[in-house]
């Protein structure tokens, strides 16, 4: 139902039709921001808070300089890994809430991988060539496991994968407190430190690391592979219809299994950034709920991959603007999650405007249902 | 060693009883939810804003029932405003659900912060277990009303879902909305009734998380078990009975990991606590390609196609 | 420096005026320029627990004129306080950051102290060592004599000796709060034990809760507890009956059968302290480390669940903590058999921080 909307258009219309498209798409969801706004502005008038404080202190916090532009880029990094980890799956179909377990898995791979080669002073470039490798294979075979239970077992996906995501978050727990504990973490159990000289910096002239950079990058490249190539486009159509696909001839299997595997790379991949960019090593800390914000962010941005970036960066900015925030209006974290909650539900409720203002629709009757 | 097994034993069917009831509730919200074609899963925000106005009720009127009540009604309109969006044509109830929890927790979390603090009135349990002479027996067997109200409502449920019109009609409703539109029937106020109902429920279910056991309000009160409760629904097979084994099952494993370290048995806590987990996941593998499988899923489950 | 170096658990006792003074670079120096103190708390600001310990006692520092303070709670360990307390010092102007977190410290802490040398950071956990940043620093409260207190009213509030502790994680802090709550107890009770049980998770209510039901049914007659917000195992315990230890915070109220004494920590006495140096232009130290003996921990008044006994005994225990009488007197074995304190420690010896295993006596392991 859901997955079809966003890529399916049919490549036969005219240019006009595809800028009308591309407007309504712009336009639906910047009044769906408005109408939310209103809202949380009725809220803070009610609980005796000043819209007008909190808005400008939102933008300050968020957007107001390039200090703050970076912060909210930053915090995008990993929400950009995460929203592919959703979006892919669900344009096959599947409901995969388990990218969680995948990036915590991943990262922790990743830190357990890099023990050895640090210690054997292995150049930095390679050692990250293989935590990245490592990170994107753990939390490939993880979801991918939720793909291959769901298609040649039946068992169902959205379960299973928040099942092994528990799980692995409890696998990486035991190793971290237990065999892999590096014995100088005390009050935080966590694994070897890979060290400053292992880390992956900034984006030159920026405070942005470089998972933000990889973000983006795959972001354009899922975005081809799901919209401009024989794979994407039978994926779609499974997506769309599993027997039909199935008819066709598609390999429905190998489809499903492939695109999970894709997600839980993006996942994995976000893991070891986490560990390589922020963390240096893996703890608990890994387990940030990123997975989690991820779902609504490719909900937003309609499963389509190249939309998932600049979502996040709205998520980005909303968390960094929630601290400030907190700290000048003395308000409590949860007025955050207040605002974030009725965004999404004002912007998931915009879907149904589309197809239905009329100035967006080509001039010559409309394909209503 | 039979004296361990014995404990251990003994805590899985106190867990069971203790911990499952919010699972429950929440359980058969959704399957009724999804019964009528609709999958909500933003049943955890429905669980954890009942929790906290059930607490907060209880202590501003000093009566834990009326503190059961008001939580119904807070899940009762976020599940409304559930149905209601999702009437909408093009909208996605997956995600709708997700902004939802993540609506209904923040909700909570602001206004809850006052009731972190102080002692509430809790509901009382009606201890079953006294003529057992065996103090941690006896413990096990408190049970309280809401645990019989649950299974009453399964049963109740499950004949109404077989035997009645308006358990067809929800059935039907769910199975092809295209034969229920032939029939008269307007499947978007079934299915806004349905998932108003369950969001009731889960509401309730959240009650007895502060009200009982746990018994307290905080911020980290359900750890998900919203969400979980969702998945049971499937690995119950939309079935409220199966929902209810589904949900005692899930209790009992949960007692495992602190019931096996206090009879010495410590090495590897992390894969106990993850008990019910793994045991989820090992079952449904197990059974998933049973027959009839497919059959029990209503059909127009966006997440079962 | 060595001298410091030596010294560096007692400086509170030595008086914070004369020390460390050459590690602080201008700043305070300067006087008269206005203080805007960042606190950053890892979970909720009125969770009846760690966080609003602090919370409470930065109301303290509030009261302070010329000092601003801005405070942002539910910031998790992760890159997410970086950005914070970057946040608060470029957009707010934070001159000072009280990091109150375990967690906080490394990388977080350290790399924010390099990247803004004129801004102070202080943490709350004893992880600050020489060659850290001398703009950082840490502040602690030794909690385990408090729970210390706990074990000999404990002791002597057991009838069976029998006595139960819910932990979190087994980590350093929490394994020295149960083996200084065993040790309590033995004193009192040369043949007490203490079976503990650990959640895994700093608040799992539901788990807490099973984990007191199952130290009861396995027999304890005293809970203890280190978890986030320790109500819900007081209130279980209370319902099922059995006497309770506190932890954190006063939780005297939520237990008026079986509450026996709780370990509070008092970090208005270092906020305090704090607040003094900044309004005289003072440097702040670089190492504050706190129990009884400084004022800095105290313990909750005596519920109905402590005995004549018992009373009496953890007020001395009290007066025995405030005169540096040590908790960790060797040899003391490990509940595996071997040995792992040989003479005695002082409270504050900085090995204790590292202590990786349980007390013979303690039931329970660590893996």
């Amino acid at each position: 139902m859901s997955a079809e909307t966003a890529g399916s258009i049919p490549s036969t219309h005219t240019p006009n039709v595809r800028m009308l498209k591309f407007a309504e798409a712009l336009f639906v969801p910047l009044v769906a921001l408005l109408v939310s706004a209103v809202l949380f502005s009725l809220f803070l008038l009610i609980i005796g808070k000043s819209p007008v404080d909190f808005f400008s202190l939102v933008w300050t916090g968020g957007f107001g300089s390039s200090f703050s532009i970076q912060q909210s880029l930053q915090r995008s990094a990993p929400l950009i890994l995460a929203g592919l980890a959703f979006a892919i799956p669900a344009r096959i179909g599947l409901t995969i809430i388990g990218a969680e377990g995948a990036l915590v898995l991943g990262g922790f791979a990743a830190a357990a991988i890099a023990i050895p080669l640090v210690t054997f002073g292995i150049p930095a470039p390679l050692t990250w060539l293989l935590m990245a490798l490592i990170a994107m294979v753990t939390g490939g075979v993880w979801i991918g496991l939720a793909g291959w239970l769901r298609h040649y077992r039946g068992v169902n996906e959205t379960i299973s994968s928040l099942l092994l995501s528990y799980i692995a978050i409890a696998i990486m727990n035991f190793f971290v407190e237990g065999a892999l504990r590096d014995p100088a973490s005390a009050n935080k159990p966590s694994t070897m430190p890979i060290g400053d000289a292992y880390r992956i910096g900034s984006i030159p002239g920026t405070d942005v690391h470089w998972g933000f950079a990889a973000g983006i990058v795959l972001a354009i490249a899922l975005y081809i592979l799901m919209s401009r190539t024989t794979f994407g486009f039978a994926a779609r159509m499974t997506g769309g219809n599993v027997r039909a696909a199935q008819a066709q001839g598609l390999p429905v299997g190998l489809l499903i299994v492939s695109c999970c595997v894709i997600a839980g790379c993006c996942a994995g991949l976000a893991g070891f950034f986490e560990v390589a960019a922020i963390h240096g090593q893996a703890n608990a800390s890994l387990v940030a709920g990123y997975g989690f914000t991820g779902i609504l962010i490719a909900f937003l941005a309609r499963h389509n991959p190249l939309a998932v970036v600049p979502v996040a960066i709205l998520f980005g900015a909303i968390a960094a603007a929630g601290g400030l925030v907190q700290r000048r209006m003395g308000m409590p974290d949860a007025t955050v999650l207040v605002l974030q909650g009725i965004i999404f539900v004002v912007l998931l409720t915009s879907d149904t405007l589309y197809g239905r203002l009329k100035f967006f629709q080509p001039p010559v009757g409309g394909d209503r249902t | 060693m039979d004296n361990s097994i014995f404990i251990v034993l003994i805590a899985m069917l106190g867990g069971a009883i203790r911990v499952s009831t919010p699972f429950m509730f929440v359980a058969l919200g959704e399957c009724l939810t999804e019964k009528s074609g609709r999958i909500n899963l933003g049943l955890e925000g429905n669980l954890v804003l009942g929790a906290m106005v059930a607490y907060a009720i209880s202590f501003h009127t000093g009566n834990p029932w009326i503190g059961v009540l008001a939580a119904g009604g807070s899940g009762l309109i976020l599940g409304a405003l559930h149905g209601y969006i999702c009437k909408l044509p093009k909208v996605n109830d997956i995600a709708v659900g997700i902004a939802i929890m993540s609506f209904g927790t923040g909700v909570a979390f602001f206004f809850g912060k006052p009731y972190i603090q102080p002692s509430a009135p809790r509901l009382n349990s009606i201890p079953l277990g006294d003529w057992t002479g065996n103090a941690s027996l006896a413990q096990a067997l408190q049970v309280n009303p809401l645990f019989f109200v649950g299974i009453l409502l399964a049963v109740l449920m499950s004949w109404a879902f077989a035997n009645t019109r308006w358990g067809l009609i929800v059935r039907m409703t769910g199975d092809s909305a295209a034969s229920a539109r032939a029939m008269g029937v307007s499947v978007d106020l079934v299915r806004f009734i349905a998932t108003t109902i369950g969001g009731m429920l889960a509401g309730i279910g959240g009650s007895f998380l502060s009200l009982y056991y746990p018994g307290s309000w905080n911020q980290g009160l359900s750890s998900g078990q919203g969400l979980m409760a969702v998945a049971l629904v499937i690995f119950a097979r939309w079935d409220p009975i199966r929902c209810i084994w589904a949900a005692l099952l899930f209790g009992a494993a949960g007692a495992i990991g602190p019931s096996l370290q206090s009879v010495g048995i410590t090495q590897g806590y992390y894969f106990f606590n993850a008990a019910p987990y793994i045991l989820t996941l090992f079952i449904m593998i197990a059974s998933a390609r049973s027959k009839g499988a497919a059959r029990e899923a209503p059909g127009e489950l966006s997440i079962t196609k | 420096m060595s001298q410091f170096n030596l010294s560096r658990r007692s400086l509170l006792k030595a008086g914070a005026a004369g020390l460390a003074a050459a590690a602080l670079p201008m700043g305070y120096a300067r006087a008269q320029s206005p203080i805007v103190l960042g606190a950053v708390y890892v979970g909720p600001r009125d969770d009846f627990g760690w966080n609003q310990a602090h919370s409470v006692a930065m109301e303290i520092l509030k009261q302070v004129p010329g000092i601003t303070v801005i405070e942002e709670e539910n910031v998790p360990e992760t890159d997410a306080v970086s950005q914070s307390m970057e946040s608060m010092i470029n957009l707010d102007g934070a001159n000072l950051v009280l990091a109150t977190s375990f967690g906080y410290y490394s990388p977080f802490v350290v790399e924010l102290a390099k990247k803004y040398p004129e801004v102070q950071f202080r943490h709350a956990a004893p992880l600050w060592k020489e060659g850290d940043p001398t703009n950082a620093g840490s502040y602690f409260c030794y909690l385990n004599q408090g729970h210390y207190v706990n074990g000999v009213a404990a002791g002597l509030s057991s009838p069976t000796g029998k006595l139960g502790f819910v932990a979190a994680k087994p980590i350093p802090s929490v394994l020295s709060n149960i083996n200084s709550f065993l040790l309590g107890a033995r004193k009192s009770n040369p043949n007490a034990t203490v079976q503990v049980i650990f959640t895994g998770e700093w608040s799992m209510p539901v788990r807490e809760a099973e984990a007191t039901n199952a130290l009861v049914d396995a027999g304890c007659d005293v809970i203890g507890c280190h978890v986030d917000g320790p109500k819900v195992v007081v209130e279980t315990a209370e319902g099922r009956g059995v006497k309770t230890c506190g932890h954190n915070a006063s939780q005297a109220p939520l237990a008026p059968k079986g509450f026996i004494t709780g370990a509070e920590y008092k970090w208005s006495t270092i906020y305090s302290m704090y607040a003094d140096l900044l309004a005289k232009g003072e440097p702040l130290p670089n190492f504050v480390a706190g129990g009884f003996h400084n004022d800095m921990l105290q313990n909750t008044p005596y519920g109905a669940g402590a005995t004549p006994e018992a009373i009496a005994a953890a007020d001395a225990a009290i007066t025995d903590l405030k005169t540096g009488k040590p908790i960790y007197v060797g040899p003391l074995k490990d509940n595996a058999g071997n040995v792992v304190i040989e003479g005695e420690m002082d409270n504050y010896d900085p090995v204790l921080d590292g202590m990786n295993y349980l007390l013979e006596g303690v039931i329970g392991s660590i893996t």
